[in-house]
């Protein structure tokens, strides 16, 4: 039976280069959601607040960022930053900046939902206890709002995991690259690696968005 | 004497532990209206929801005509176009006019003639004054409206016997009258039908028969004016007093 | 900017669009298809086949499309599965696309209260005609904002295609780029024609959305 790809893998350093991949692609999505999460909170807070030109810049930002595929963007920041001013962005500093712009702006839409879902009379009620303003965030709103908003914050954690596989494109030498390198190498003697060294990557994916994602579904149900 | 349409025969259905039906017995003779009374939790409404197989029971069996309605038996959806049946939330279905909420099921389940069943459902709409909302959606529709709508969805199929599951206990005390009014020209019509209902003296006006429901059992079955004026059980005594102050000066 | 650059590269990108928007088509009504029947198989809660859905969405769920688009265009002709990169695109996207409306259909299911299936069923309709009646017209519609919501996504995913040589918006784009450095045109056309392909589905999908809202059904 021909090598589907498993003896590549296991030959020389081929598994551990294919991990070093994936950590690459990890680093840049817990980078970019670590920046992105709290930027995304003030921007969500500010986005729920009364300040009308404020709520309308992000509104604009917000939109602007969500229309475009992530793909575009990455392309803009890679490509425009050096022709409009001749910097000289790496592949990995652009997907960050991208993945944080984009973070940013999905967390702050997360954010403004999660408050605008606790009802009025929550914070009436509170008011009829004689709480003030400052304890009535601090007991009644706050921690609902984090209970909604820790779920979808996990999930953001996978769609950025699942995104940042696009830096591929932008020459970025992550796990696919590092794949397609053991593929074009092992051309010779195994000529159909491609379908177990891919099959692995994808599977790689799944073993790392999974649990995230279960771990995601476990506290959403658990507060509901 | 007529041959019963309806006959319950030792019924029993429990959830678990918790037994809801303790074999429950009796039979509905063609144009008689039933009532079946009692504290809430007896059973009545799972007693209704069984007798049109909406939830499968552990022993005994429902009989209609000559045949068994059992809950995922054979031929059970043309058993349940026999019975018609309407709820305590209305459950019209929002997203068609009241007049398709009328003709669906004749249309696609009876399979009867556009014009005919149109026909029909205009002259029961207007029969409870209802012509006018033909057109509407439910949603704008009060709760006795709804109502009346429900129950003229149930007669559009021809029903032999008619199901009705506390169809007043969700709405506002000022439109209790309306419904009750509708069901009580159907009585006059000499439709059968089976009631469950708190609304006692609505009770009292419309029954032939009152059954007291209680724990599951069928405490008493007797004649309206026997039942409230002497009830024999200290249980049926004891519910009926919930209904007056008097204990209260 | 060289307006006359641009000018001459608005055909390719023309077609590029064209086809960006004809395998998406393509992909999302396959996955309207997948999400729809497996939807259903949760709902009726289908024995075994609960199982292989259950699955499927979390594989499909968590694993990036161009991974699943390497492995089917790449891998699978390896093992003797090959077709045209068209076909692997739109079967990618399905295979994406379908675990999304799975959700946006289940919820709208799940939106029904039970009892209007019993009303259904005690008016004599069987079970057939109670979801096609009754249960789906008002499923679809508690659907529509993340039904368009997918719609949106997966059309942004498209613009992975050019990974597996796809001549889409992207790989138009990187191709005018890399060959003779017309960054700004291509750039400006590239954003261009995403706005004109994504624009109109988003405003659709706000006004379907308000609409819904007001003439909301209610009790």
């Amino acid at each position: 039976m021909p090598d589907l790809g498993l003896n590549v893998l296991l030959k020389g350093k081929n598994m551990a280069r294919l991990l070093g991949g994936l950590w690459v692609a990890l680093r840049i999505s817990l980078l970019s959601v670590a920046i992105s999460i709290p930027l995304g909170i003030l921007l969500g807070v500010l986005m729920s607040g009364k300040n009308p030109v404020v709520k309308a810049i992000l509104r604009v930002y917000l939109e602007i960022i969500r229309i475009m595929p992530q793909m575009v963007l990455l392309f803009l920041v890679f490509f425009g930053t050096t022709r409009a001013w001749g910097w000289d962005l790496s592949g990995e500093t652009a997907s960050v900046v991208v993945f944080v712009l984009w973070g940013t702006a999905e967390m702050s839409d997360l954010v403004r939902g999660a408050l605008i879902s606790i009802p009025k009379h929550q914070y009436e009620s509170s008011e009829a206890l004689g709480l003030t303003k400052a304890q009535t965030y601090w007991y009644i709103i706050i921690p609902q709002t984090v209970r909604r908003l820790i779920p979808l914050s996990i999930n953001l954690i996978t769609r950025m995991i699942k995104t940042t596989s696009l830096v591929l494109m932008i020459g970025v030498v992550e796990v696919l690259k590092v794949a397609q390198q053991i593929i074009e190498a092992n051309r010779m003697a195994s000529p159909n690696a491609a379908f177990g060294i891919y099959l692995v990557v994808f599977l790689l994916y799944f073993l790392t968005c999974w649990p995230i994602s279960l771990l995601a579904s476990y506290l959403e149900k658990k507060w509901r | 004497m007529a041959e019963p349409i309806l006959t319950v025969e030792h019924l029993v259905k429990g959830y678990g532990e918790n037994t809801v039906l303790d074999d429950v017995s009796f039979s509905v003779r063609p144009g008689e209206v039933v009532v079946v009374v009692g504290p809430s939790g007896c059973g009545k409404s799972t007693l209704l929801r069984c007798i049109n197989a909406l939830e499968p029971t552990q022993s005994g069996r429902v009989r209609l005509g000559n045949e068994t309605v059992a809950y995922g038996g054979k031929g059970l959806t043309s058993l349940r176009q026999r019975i018609g049946m309407v709820f305590q939330s209305y459950e019209l279905f929002p997203h068609l006019t009241v007049l398709d909420n009328v003709m669906l099921a004749p249309l696609k389940v009876a399979k009867r003639p556009k014009d005919e069943v149109q026909k029909e459902a205009e002259a029961l709409l207007d029969r409870v004054n209802l012509l006018n909302k033909a057109r509407s959606y439910p949603r704008e529709l009060s709760g006795g409206q709804k109502q009346r709508v429900a129950i003229v969805r149930a007669l559009a199929m021809h029903p032999e016997i008619l199901l009705f599951d506390e169809v007043t206990a969700a709405l506002d005390p000022e439109m209790v009258r309306e419904v009750l009014d509708v069901m009580l020209d159907l009585a006059k019509q000499g439709r059968t039908m089976i009631i469950v209902t708190h609304e006692m003296q609505f009770a009292r006006a419309i029954a032939d028969r009152v059954i007291f429901l209680d724990g599951g059992k069928i405490v008493e079955e007797s004649t309206p004016e026997a039942f409230f004026d002497h009830p024999k059980t200290e249980r049926a005594q004891k519910f009926l007093r919930t209904f007056t102050f008097d204990s209260v000066k | 900017m060289d307006w006359n650059v641009v000018a001459q590269y608005l055909p390719l990108f023309e077609k590029a669009a064209w086809l960006t928007l004809r395998l998406g088509l393509a992909g999302i009504a396959l996955a309207i298809v997948i999400g729809l029947v497996c939807a259903l198989v949760q709902y009726y809660k289908v024995s075994v086949l609960r199982r292989v859905v259950g699955f499927y969405i979390q594989l499909s769920r968590n694993t990036p499309l161009l991974v699943q688009l390497f492995f089917i265009y790449y891998g699978l002709p390896k093992i003797g599965i090959r077709t045209d990169a068209a076909v692997c695109g739109i079967a990618g996207l399905a295979f994406l696309g379908g675990s999304y409306m799975v959700e946006a259909f289940r919820s709208g299911l799940e939106s029904i209260e039970p009892i209007q299936t019993e009303s259904a069923y005690s008016l004599g309709m069987d079970r057939m005609q109670t979801m096609r009646y009754v249960i789906l017209p008002q499923a679809m519609s508690t659907s529509v904002p993340a039904f368009v919501a997918n719609v949106i996504f997966l059309l942004k995913e498209t613009s992975v295609f050019s990974a597996i040589s796809l001549m889409d918006l992207m790989f138009t784009a990187k191709d005018l780029i890399g060959l003779y450095y017309k960054t700004t045109e291509s750039l400006f056309l590239l954003v261009v024609f995403y706005l004109l392909i994504l624009l109109p589905v988003s405003l659709l999908g706000s006004l379907l959305e308000r609409r819904l809202r007001y003439a909301g059904f209610g009790a």
